[in-house]
């Protein structure tokens, strides 16, 4: 059976509905992280299937950008995340109510 | 033939590993089953024909990213089991499954509707990366240059943010001592 582009697009929406499951409970932020990382490389997968199905390389250079987006906003999340959890000592969405949210 | 197994392979694979990561309890387990899904994940690059993608992909995130996260979780306290928010289920099932469809079929509207045309189509005879180098240097220039200064302005903030006193826990300190630390740093900075 041909493999087409449909297939991976299928495929690309069910890793982001897992991504979005986990967006949606998880309640521990590191964990959301990960989430956050599904979200990203189920679109990665898309941007590939689309740029090889169309013979444009323009698909994997916006994977190449999403890649670098996630990393830096990684260093930065982790770095904030490592400061809450120094002064608060949890890191659950429920305890960051300080806003009266 | 083989396309299609090794699709099917590396799919089945790929969704029980992202699976395992956003149900388990425990932290480590999640991280180590999102170290192997991307890993799968690169192998479809492979298959699509984007060498220099899947090799960024094993490199950035399997590399650099699954160490950051090993690094920061020795920060957080992950042996114990992870709470979960008990909603309803089959709420958060449909919700997701429902803004998944959606952002595929918002994506897939322009495509389907017109012929698309390749703006840098590939050419014969020249290598993934190659072609991946010549686009990126001439077409994509400013796009990389922003997105390298991007990356030195996050590192800057991840030092910034958790670099600083290591050797103490502001948890463990009252919130009059922070408040003189933060004071002493206000006089050496001004």
């Amino acid at each position: 059976m041909e493999i087409g582009l449909n297939h991976y697009l299928i495929l690309s929406t069910i890793l982001f509905a897992i991504g979005l499951v986990g967006i949606m409970r998880r309640k521990n932020l590191l964990l959301l992280f990960f989430a956050t990382e599904i979200l990203l490389n189920a679109v990665n997968i898309g941007f590939a299937a689309i740029s090889h199905y169309y013979g444009d390389l323009t698909g994997q250079m916006f994977a190449f950008f999403v890649i670098a987006i996630a990393a830096s906003e990684l260093a930065v999340g982790l770095g904030l995340l490592i400061v809450w959890y120094k002064r608060h000592g949890t890191i659950d969405l429920d305890t960051m109510t300080s806003m009266r949210g | 033939m083989f396309e299609a197994v090794a699709f099917y392979l590396f799919a089945f694979l790929t969704i029980a590993m992202f699976y395992i990561t956003v149900t388990t309890a425990q932290a480590l387990y999640a991280l180590t089953a999102l170290a192997a899904g991307m890993i799968f994940i690169s192998a479809f690059f492979f298959i699509l024909g984007a060498d220099f993608l899947g090799a960024v992909q094993i490199i950035v995130y399997t590399g650099a990213v699954m160490a950051l996260y090993a690094f920061g979780m020795m920060f957080f306290d992950t042996t114990r089991d992870v709470k979960e928010k008990n909603g309803n289920k089959f709420i958060v099932v449909s919700l997701a499954t429902l803004a998944a469809v959606m952002i595929v079929a918002i994506f897939m509207a322009p495509i389907v509707s017109t012929n698309m045309q390749a703006f840098y189509p590939a050419i014969e005879g020249i290598g993934n990366t190659q072609m991946v180098g010549v686009v990126l240097f001439t077409k994509y220039l400013i796009p990389f240059e922003v997105a390298a200064v991007m990356l030195l302005v996050a590192m800057v903030a991840g030092i910034v943010l958790a670099g600083k006193k290591m050797d103490l826990s502001l948890t463990k300190m009252s919130a009059a001592q922070i408040k003189e630390i933060e004071d002493k740093d206000k006089k050496v900075l001004s």
